[in-house]
């Protein structure tokens, strides 16, 4: 188990002047902490009525966990109903309803929220040396907004489920579905302000309340991720909303916005789905970007390479990805012309991500590399994001889209960047800064053999649908033809194996909150102002205001850097 | 490769082995990078792992160089592929004069299948071999999508408009047809065959349905049935515009604008009549809106283009497209009985 702290001698203190190096905190000594944010005050109204960011993170902790754990037991369903090829184990209903309620929290009130609301609300404030974000009550808002709207999407489940996939695409989901759309619409409407309110937030709070000398270009990368994701989750919410509001108006008075023989277009949803759901993605993978830039220059000691270029093409990525919507839609009839416009800039938002996976792997060279937990999900995020973004060439080239769009080749795709990008670098954020959280050390010996189980099971679960996508199975198909049997049982096999994975976190996680051993302020001598407050923090993160004076990831003085 | 676990689906079609190239190119260019990070990634963390607590190495703040490198490189090979996979997908799209045209309606949850010469099947498509053969696609409820892997092929069937996608089949044989857009309860049943013939084999094939009645026949039964003659008079003294020779032609409208009169302009017309008035006409027809099945429409719509060709030639100079290509045994219908095409235009 690795608690040593490499500590102040590693950084050559001494050779550095008083104020600057963050060796040296410019709070007061950590001592093993008296008074912290979670143990200020108890009680059910200490924590529902809380304004600390760090409390709200852990309300959205215990939300998106539950809500992780209600798709992934969907997610099981299905695999096991694919095991063989006639729909033998639910009905063809009940299947539909499961792969759309699966998409459904997993996207909306999973992915979207995770590490945004639960790592970025916790850190961000901390990581640029503010008391808490720029609206605390706001903050908490969004917490109770996000549940208003899960309790909605619940509803629809208990009531009986949803079957319009979680796309929603007209006239099925204005004229044909008979289930509750409309519930699991306004749940999804309401969610919705939940993450526009955070969006916001983290802006002004970037913006306004960064520490004396901490410029922009001294920012940690994570923050960087989370200004850009921001900016999509603010610009683009609003369009989902009015988007999802059109479904309920043209389901309820039949206006004909959607419905052709009314003179409305079908197609008019996807685009307006599709300009917020695509970068809605890069909500999900821009911040886990931003833990992965923490973790690799953490555990190889050493600045990240290329820090503007990393720090720019974020918000390329967010710029960029607004412009790429089409390419869900080469086979629906879009003008080849549009169709090509799409197709090129959706090369294009593949540039600034391939200009970050070379600067991690360049962050290693001759670095000191140390193979801790949080570090294997950050490799194995570089792996499965690496597959994950090259096999989005293959759906950005129309003339291939064509055979492999709606099969499990798109399902392969983007369980590669949602579950092998984005869910491996929450997992990888939480385990880095669990320490800091919960002021407990997790089990390393337990942590590493579950990343390694997560990763062999993820791709075990996958890699088979690139296969049976390409052989033509399409994708939310209940019965399947008899040659694609072994694909699919071995795809089940892996998620057995995946399951398995992320249990073992759940169970050492919780165990560590009351028996793990005590965490110092810093466990991984990692640099940023979060590792200089305490473990578990004061509920205001700094007595004063910290005062920075050097540039993001000075694991070596500055001095000794040099230019190549 | 053993059979239990199948890599590679069929080739059938002449797009087929251009579409997996491009798969195995890009293949060859993620397994290249994909090995390449991970190398690199192993090789790093193994040859530069921490060996004491205290070690700090020295930083490296970047090379402009090597951005420059990995910026470019990367965007070489992704403007290639662009080039590449575009020009594939305009083969799919430009369809070679004289293809056999199909139409195809899709509907919870079947496939009905209608041949210019009359035939009609159900979640089966019969095609020759080395026939270019045109999909024309729509729905009567929901969006579906209409997948032949083996042709490597897929067009969605959106209610309201018509889409369309060619193929030219090359190997005999029988494949899949699935239904690709996720479109209800019985999604993943909305399959079917897609049966490719030697062209004696199809010939015989047309000729042993009963049928008899082609689809423009049936589309003139239709158009006199729902007294549209009375309007669209061949003599042009009617109060709409005369249909014979118009099919393919540019159209100037009302507002001053043009549209060219395909199959969805024809269709539009007839249920939206407002929407698209030739200069020089009154908006008076009433919209067909409800009155008329999709079948029913694409046998108007087939009507209509037979009569780009009238026989002593067009009107409005030479015919820009012949009459469909088809097998010279399907030519010349005899008129169907009245009560045949009723059946065939309201289903």
């Amino acid at each position: 188990m690795s608690t040593t702290q490499p500590g102040a001698d590693a950084r050559g203190e001494g050779t550095r002047p008083p104020a600057g190096p963050p060796g040296a905190p410019p709070v007061a000594e950590p001592r093993p902490s008296r008074v912290n944010y979670l143990n200020v005050s108890y009680g059910v109204k200490s924590w529902l009525l809380t304004t600390d960011h760090k409390r709200i993170a852990l309300l959205y902790l215990a939300s998106v966990t539950l809500m992780f754990f209600l798709g992934g037991a969907f997610a099981v369903l299905i695999r096991l109903e694919l095991v063989t090829p006639p729909g033998d184990l639910v009905q063809s209903e009940t299947y539909n309803k499961l792969f759309t309620l699966h998409g459904i929290i997993m996207v909306f009130f999973f992915l979207i929220p995770s590490i945004p609301a639960v790592l970025g609300n916790f850190l961000l404030p901390m990581m640029i040396g503010a008391r808490d974000l720029a609206f605390p009550r706001l903050n908490l808002a969004s917490w109770y907004i996000y549940t208003l709207g899960a309790l909605f999407t619940l509803y629809a489940l208990v009531n009986g489920g949803v079957d319009t996939g979680w796309t929603f695409y007209p006239p099925y989901s204005t004229q044909f579905s008979n289930t509750h759309v409309l519930a699991a619409g306004i749940g999804i409407f309401i969610n919705g302000f939940s993450s526009i309110l955070t969006g916001l937030n983290f802006i002004v709070t970037t913006h306004r309340m960064r520490a004396p000398g901490l410029t922009w270009f001294r920012l940690p990368l994570f923050v960087w991720a989370h200004y850009a994701t921001s900016l999509i989750m603010v610009l683009g919410t609003p369009v989902i909303a009015v988007t999802v509001l059109m479904v309920a108006v043209e389901r309820g008075l039949h206006l004909g916005i959607f419905d052709p023989t009314l003179g409305g277009d079908p197609i008019l949803f996807q685009h307006l789905f599709w300009i917020y759901s695509h970068p809605a993605v890069y909500i999900m993978v821009l911040p886990a970007m931003g833990v992965v830039s923490e973790v690799v220059t953490c555990f190889s000691r050493k600045r990240i390479f290329g820090y503007s270029v990393v720090a720019l093409s974020s918000l390329a990525i967010a710029v960029i990805g607004f412009l790429v919507w089409g390419h869900h839609m080469f086979v629906s009839g879009q003008s080849t012309f549009a169709g090509m416009v799409f197709s090129l800039l959706s090369y294009l938002v593949a540039i600034p991500s391939a200009i970050k996976v070379f600067n991690w792997t360049a962050t290693l060279y001759r670095g000191s590399v140390s193979l801790q937990t949080p570090m294997l999900y950050a490799i194995g995020f570089i792996g499965l994001f690496t597959i994950g973004g090259l096999t989005g060439l293959f759906l950005a080239a129309m003339g291939l889209d064509v055979h492999v769009h709606d099969t499990y080749f798109v399902v392969a795709h983007f369980h590669y960047i949602m579950v092998g990008g984005a869910i491996m670098g929450y997992l990888g954020g939480i385990h880095f800064w669990w320490p800091k959280i919960t002021g407990r050390l997790y089990p390393e010996w337990w942590a590493r053999i579950a990343a390694v189980v997560i990763f062999a099971g993820f791709n075990l679960t996958f890699f088979p649908q690139f296969v049976l996508g390409y052989l033509g199975m399409p994708r939310r198909y209940h019965y399947y033809v008899e040659e694609f049997q072994v694909l699919n049982v071995m795809s089940s096999a892996g998620a057995s194996i995946l399951g398995v994975g992320y249990l073992i976190p759940m169970a050492y996680l919780v165990w560590s909150m009351r028996y793990g051993p005590k965490a110092t302020a810093n466990p991984w001598g990692a640099i940023g102002l979060e590792w200089e407050t305490p473990s578990p923090p004061q509920t205001e993160n700094f007595p004063r205001s910290p005062v920075v004076t050097w540039e993001a990831y000075e694991y070596a003085p500055e001095e000794e850097a040099r230019v190549v | 490769m053993f059979t239990g676990l199948p890599l590679f689906p069929e080739q059938a079609s002449s797009v087929a082995p251009q579409v997996d190239a491009l798969y195995f190119y890009l293949i060859a260019v993620s397994g290249f990078f994909s090995v390449l990070i991970a190398t690199l990634v192993v090789y790093f963390a193994l040859r530069y792992r921490r060996r004491s607590e205290s070690e700090v190495p020295q930083p490296i703040h970047g090379s402009v160089k090597l951005e420059l490198v990995w910026t470019l490189i990367p965007l070489a090979i992704v403007m290639f592929t662009f080039v590449w996979s575009t020009r594939v997908y305009f083969a799919m799209h430009r369809v070679p004069p004289g293809a056999m045209e199909v139409y195809v309606v899709g509907k919870r949850w079947m496939w009905k299948v209608q041949h210019m010469t009359g035939q009609r099947e159900i979640n089966e498509l019969h095609v020759p071999v080395g026939v270019p053969v045109k999909l024309i696609l729509t729905s009567e409820d929901v969006i579906h999508s209409f997948f032949i892997p083996a042709f490597r092929i897929k067009k969605d069937a959106v209610p309201g408009r018509y889409n369309s996608i060619w193929f030219q089949a090359t190997r005999p044989g029988t494949y899949h047809l699935f239904c690709a857009e996720y479109c209800g309860t019985k999604h993943s049943q909305m399959i079917g065959s897609v049966t490719v013939l030697e062209p004696a084999r199809f010939q015989a094939w047309l000729t042993g349905d009963g049928s008899g009645v082609s689809l423009a026949s049936a589309g003139e039964r239709l158009f006199n049935e729902l007294a549209c003659v009375t309007c669209h008079r061949a003599d042009s003294v009617g109060r709409g515009p005369r249909l014979e020779g118009l099919f393919g032609k540019q159209v100037r409208l009302a507002g001053g604008e043009t549209a060219v009169a395909d199959e969805t302009y024809v269709r539009e017309s007839i249920l939206n009549p407002a929407g698209k008035v030739v200069a020089g006409y009154q908006p008076i027809m009433p919209t067909y809106q409800g009155l008329v099945s999709e079948e029913g429409l694409m046998q108007l719509v087939a009507y209509i283009q037979s009569l780009a060709a009238p026989e002593g030639g067009s009107p409005l100079g030479t015919p820009e497209e012949p009459a469909p290509a088809l097998p010279e045994a399907q030519r010349g219908e005899p008129a169907p009985p009245p009560d045949r095409a009723r059946d065939l235009g309201k289903p």
